[in-house]
C-alpha cells in the first residue's frame, strides 16, 4: 500500500480545528457572520478558508464561477441596443416558399425536420405569417472596450440558412399579434465544435405562449445539427376551445414573452452563449400606439424591451467562461443589458415603457432607478406586469425584484427630467449561485446595470398618466372548484429533486385533465438554495405567499404569472386552468444550473385519464 | 485577452528579463495563460493531473491516463457509505451492461472515494466484485488531498457549507462527458438507467446528420 494515510497540512488542521469547533458548538454559518468570524465570501477572519486551504481553489465551492474574474471593463461606452434605433434585429415575414418545403401538419421527417410529433391546432389555427431563424456560431462585440475581443457565441439569426444574415444576441425581436397565427422554421446550424462549452442540439421554447406542446419548446424534442424544427405558434387566448370558445379569454392575454434554448441537460449552456431572444404579443387594447387601446407609450419608440444577463470573460482565453462543473447556479462580474456590457439609453423627457426580462443563469436582481447626484431620492415607477402579464391595474413601485426567466414591464415618467442622468440599479446582494443573501446595497454602491441620459428632444406624450389607468383586463376568478390540489417539494438531497424524484424525459410524472383547475402548492425545502420555478403553457395566479395574501407593495406579488420565486422557505399556493391543447410540458427550476440537474417534471395533459396523485 | 495586450505582456516579460527581473517565471505564465486553447483551459481548471491508484493496483494520471482524449463518466463515492452509493453504484451496474462492450473500449467510467485513508485498492477491489462491475471502469484512490482538490474541481462540492462538509451529499451526480469536444454534463447516479444511458450518449462521438 502506497500513499493511504491522512496528511493534512498544518494549516489545513487549524482550519478544520476552528471551523468544526464552532460547528459543535451549534453556531451556524450565518451567526459566524454575524460575529464576523467569517466574511461574506466565506474566508475566516485570520484570511484563511476550508476551500483555500485544500489545493488553493476555490472553484466548484462557494464563489462559484467568481473564482475566476473578468478584467475590467470600461462601463456606459455603447448604446443600448434596441428595436427603436434598428440595432436590435426585428423577426420578418417571409413568403412560405422561402422556406423550401410546405410545412406540414405531420413531421417532415424526408425533408430533415427534426420534429417527431404532429401538429395538434394546424389545421383549426393555419399559420397567417411564416419566419425562418437559423441558430448558428458568430463573433459578437459586447462592448467598444479596446481591451476586450470579440466573442464567440451563439445565437438567432433572421430567416434560412441560405440568407445568411448575422446572428445578434439576444436574438431578433418577435413583434407579433393575437389571433394572427404563425410558424416559424427553425434551423440548427450550431457547429460541432463548441469552443468550451454548450452542445448544438437544441430545443426553443416560446415562454410562455399558451402553445400546443410539440410546439412549446419542450426540453426532450430536441433537434439537431443540420434539422430544423417546425413550431406553431397560434397566438391565442387561453380559453379558446372551452371556457371562451371561438375567442379566449382576453383576461388571459401576455404581452412581455421571449424564447431561450431549453435542450435538456444543456439549457444553462446554450442559453449563456447567446440562445435567448424576446417575443412580444400585442392586442386590440395593448395596441402599441399611445393613442389607443390602455394608451401605454408607442413602440417602437417609447416601448425598450431589455435583456438583462451576467457573464465572466475568462482572462487565460479573452473569452466568455462557463463553469462547467458546478451545481450551485453560476454568477457573472459584468452585467450585459440587450448584449451590451453596461449600455448607454438616451430618452427624452417623457413616459417610457421599459420591458426587464432576467435571463440568468442563476442571478437575482432588484432594480431601482438611481440618481448618482441625489441618492437619497426615491425615484418610483409605475409596475404594469408580472411576467408578461397585465396587473388588473398599474402600481406605483420604487424597485422590482427578478429572478430567473420573470419579466415586469414598468412606466418611468421622465417628464421634467431632462439634463438628468439615472442608473438602473441592481441592488441585490449576491455572491453565490445560491440565490441572493436577503440584503440590499444602499443608493449608489449597487451594480450599475444601464444608464440612461434625459437628453433626447421634447416630444409629444401621447400616453396615459398611469396613476390614471384604473383597470386592464382584469383578472380571471380564482373561485372554481380544483379538481386536485397537488404540492410539490423542490429539494436538494445531494442532488436536486423534486418530491424526492428525479427527471427523466421518459418519465411522465403526472396527468392533468384538459379543461380542468389544479390548485399547486410549491414549497422550497427550506434550504439555502432559491428556486425560481417555472411552469409552461399556463399562467397561474398566487393565491398565496407563506399563507399571507399576494401584495402589491413594496414589491408587486398579486397578478398572474409563470415563474413563482420560491425564495428560502417559500410556500406559494397557485390558482391553474389547463385548457385547450394537450400534450407534456414540464414545470422546473429556472436558475438554469439547477433545471439541469434534474430539478423538473413532466406531465401531460390529456383527454381522459388523469390523475389525483397530490405529491406526484 | 486581445493580442496588443498579449504583446504588451510578452514586451514586460522580455524586459524583466533584460533588467534580470525577479519574479520572471511569474510573468511568463501570465503571457502564456493568456493564450490558452478553450480545451487548455477547461484542463487547467478542471482536470488537474494528480497520481491516483486504480482498484487494480495500477498508479495513474488523472488527466492524461484517464481524461485526455476520452469520453468519460465520473461520480465520487466511498464504501462505508450505507445509503445512496450501494443503490447508486448498483444502479450504474444496470448502466454500464446497457452500454454494452463500449464501456472500455470508447468510453471509460469512473468512481472516485472520498474516503481514500479506508478505501485502499484492495478494499475498492472487493467493492467493485460484489456489485459485478465489468471491465472499463476503474475505482480510484489516492492522496487525500488530491482526492478533495479533484472533488472541487470536479463540482462535487456545495456553496451550503453545513452540507458539503457531509461526504454522502456529493455522491448523487454522475459526471459525463467527451473531453476533446469539451462536452460536460451530469445525471443523478439514481435516475433511471435507461434515462442514465441516454444522457451519457450526449456527449458521444458526434454522428452525421443529414442536412436538410
Amino acid at each position: 500500500m502506497r500513499l493511504l494515510k491522512y496528511r493534512f497540512t498544518k494549516r489545513q488542521l487549524d482550519v478544520l480545528k476552528n471551523r468544526q469547533d464552532l460547528i459543535k458548538e451549534g453556531i451556524s454559518r450565518r451567526d459566524l457572520l454575524k460575529l464576523g468570524l467569517i466574511t461574506g465570501a466565506g474566508v475566516l477572519v485570520d484570511g484563511l478558508s476550508v476551500s483555500k486551504a485544500f489545493g488553493g481553489n476555490t472553484c466548484g465551492s462557494r464563489g462559484s464561477s467568481l473564482c475566476t474574474v473578468s478584467p475590467p471593463i470600461q462601463p456606459f461606452l455603447d448604446l443600448l441596443p434596441t428595436p427603436r434605433d434598428g440595432t436590435w434585429p426585428v423577426q420578418t415575414a417571409l413568403d412560405v416558399s422561402a422556406l423550401g418545403s410546405a410545412p406540414t401538419a405531420a413531421p417532415n421527417t424526408a425533408a430533415g425536420e427534426g420534429r417527431t410529433i404532429a401538429h395538434q391546432a394546424f389545421t383549426q389555427f393555419p399559420p397567417q405569417k411564416y419566419h425562418g431563424i437559423t441558430q448558428k456560431a458568430g463573433q459578437v462585440k459586447i462592448t467598444s472596450d479596446p481591451t476586450i475581443a470579440l466573442q464567440n457565441m451563439w445565437g438567432f439569426a433572421v430567416g434560412t440558412p441560405t440568407m445568411n444574415n448575422p446572428i445578434s444576441v439576444p436574438g431578433p425581436l418577435y413583434v407579433e399579434s393575437y389571433n394572427v397565427p404563425i410558424l416559424v422554421r427553425n434551423y440548427n446550424r450550431l457547429p460541432a465544435d463548441n469552443g468550451g462549452f454548450g452542445k448544438n442540439s437544441v430545443t426553443t421554447h416560446l415562454h410562455n405562449g399558451h402553445t400546443p406542446s410539440e410546439s412549446d419548446g419542450n426540453p426532450c424534442t430536441y433537434f439537431e445539427n443540420g434539422q430544423f424544427y417546425d413550431q406553431h405558434y397560434p397566438n391565442v387566448y387561453a380559453g379558446i376551445n372551452s371556457t371562451h370558445p371561438g375567442t379566449g379569454d382576453i383576461k388571459e392575454a401576455l404581452s412581455t414573452l421571449w424564447y431561450h434554448d431549453h435542450r435538456v441537460d444543456f439549457t444553462a449552456q446554450n442559453t449563456y452563449k447567446g440562445l435567448v431572444g424576446m417575443y412580444l404579443l400585442f392586442n386590440n387594447s395593448d395596441t402599441g400606439n399611445e393613442t389607443t387601446g390602455f394608451r401605454l407609450p408607442s413602440f417602437p419608440q417609447f416601448d425598450i424591451p431589455m435583456v438583462f444577463n451576467d457573464k465572466v470573460i475568462d482572462p487565460s482565453t479573452g473569452q466568455i467562461f462557463f463553469d462547467l462543473f458546478n451545481l450551485d447556479g453560476v454568477l457573472g462580474d459584468r452585467f450585459l443589458v440587450n448584449g451590451k456590457v453596461q449600455p448607454v439609453l438616451h430618452v427624452s423627457p417623457r413616459r417610457y415603457r421599459l420591458r426587464w426580462l432576467n435571463t440568468g443563469p442563476s442571478r437575482f436582481y432588484q432594480l431601482f432607478l438611481t440618481d448618482l447626484t441625489n441618492t437619497g431620492a426615491n425615484n418610483t415607477f409605475w409596475q404594469i406586469s408580472t411576467d408578461g402579464n397585465l396587473l388588473d391595474k398599474p402600481y406605483q413601485v420604487s424597485s422590482a425584484r427578478l429572478g430567473v426567466a420573470e419579466r415586469v414591464d414598468v412606466i418611468v415618467d421622465f417628464t421634467g427630467k431632462a439634463g438628468k442622468t439615472f442608473y438602473i440599479e441592481n441592488r441585490m446582494v449576491q455572491t453565490d449561485g445560491q440565490g441572493p443573501s436577503g440584503s440590499l446595497r444602499s443608493a449608489g454602491q449597487g451594480d450599475l446595470v444601464l444608464k440612461i441620459v434625459v437628453d433626447g428632444p421634447q416630444v409629444a406624450d401621447n400616453s396615459v398618466n398611469p396613476a390614471n389607468i384604473t383597470a386592464f383586463y382584469g383578472l380571471p376568478a380564482t373561485t372554481a372548484t380544483p379538481r386536485v390540489e397537488r404540492t410539490f417539494l423542490f429539494q436538494n438531497r445531494g442532488d436536486w429533486r423534486i418530491n424526492d424524484k428525479l427527471f427523466a424525459c421518459t418519465d411522465i410524472r403526472f396527468k392533468v385533465l384538459k379543461n380542468s383547475v389544479e390548485i399547486w402548492n410549491l414549497e422550497n425545502d427550506g434550504s439555502s438554495w432559491h428556486h425560481p420555478v417555472h411552469t409552461h403553457f399556463e399562467e397561474f395566479q398566487t393565491l398565496s405567499i407563506n399563507g399571507s395574501a399576494p401584495r402589491t407593495s413594496p414589491l408587486v406579488q398579486k397578478g398572474r404569472k409563470d415563474v413563482a420565486r420560491l425564495e428560502s422557505r417559500d410556500k406559494h399556493r397557485l390558482f391553474f386552468r389547463f385548457r385547450d391543447f394537450v400534450g407534456r410540458y414540464p414545470i422546473h427550476c429556472h436558475n438554469v444550473v439547477h433545471e439541469d440537474h434534474a430539478m423538473m417534471a413532466h406531465f401531460e395533459i390529456v383527454e381522459s385519464g388523469a390523475d389525483t396523485n397530490t405529491r406526484p | 485577452m486581445s493580442e496588443i495586450s498579449r504583446r504588451a505582456w510578452l514586451g514586460m516579460a522580455s524586459a524583466a528579463a533584460a533588467a534580470g527581473l525577479v519574479g520572471l517565471p511569474a510573468l511568463q505564465r501570465e503571457s502564456r495563460a493568456a493564450s490558452l486553447s478553450p480545451r487548455e483551459a477547461i484542463q487547467k481548471r478542471n482536470f488537474p493531473n494528480v497520481a491516483l491508484v486504480t482498484h487494480d493496483d495500477e498508479p495513474v494520471r488523472f488527466y492524461d491516463d484517464l481524461i485526455k482524449d476520452k469520453f468519460v463518466t465520473i461520480n465520487m463515492m466511498y464504501t462505508s457509505c450505507k445509503a445512496t452509493c450501494p443503490l447508486t453504484i448498483a444502479n450504474l451496474v444496470r448502466v454500464q451492461k446497457l452500454l454494452g462492450d463500449r464501456v472500455g473500449r470508447d468510453l471509460f467510467m469512473y468512481s472516485i472515494t472520498l474516503d481514500p485513508p479506508h478505501d485502499t485498492p484492495e478494499v475498492l477491489k472487493q467493492y467493485a466484485e460484489t456489485f459485478g462491475v465489468a471491465k472499463g471502469w476503474k475505482f480510484l484512490t489516492g492522496k487525500p488531498e488530491d482526492i478533495e482538490l479533484l472533488r472541487r474541481r470536479l463540482g462535487f462540492s456545495w456553496a451550503n457549507q453545513e452540507m458539503d462538509k457531509q461526504k454522502d451529499f456529493h455522491t448523487g451526480n454522475l459526471r459525463y462527458g467527451n473531453e476533446p469536444n469539451m462536452v460536460w454534463g451530469a445525471v443523478p447516479g439514481m435516475a433511471e438507467p435507461e434515462w442514465v444511458k441516454e444522457c451519457i450518449l450526449f456527449a458521444d462521438w458526434p454522428k452525421k446528420v443529414a442536412r436538410a
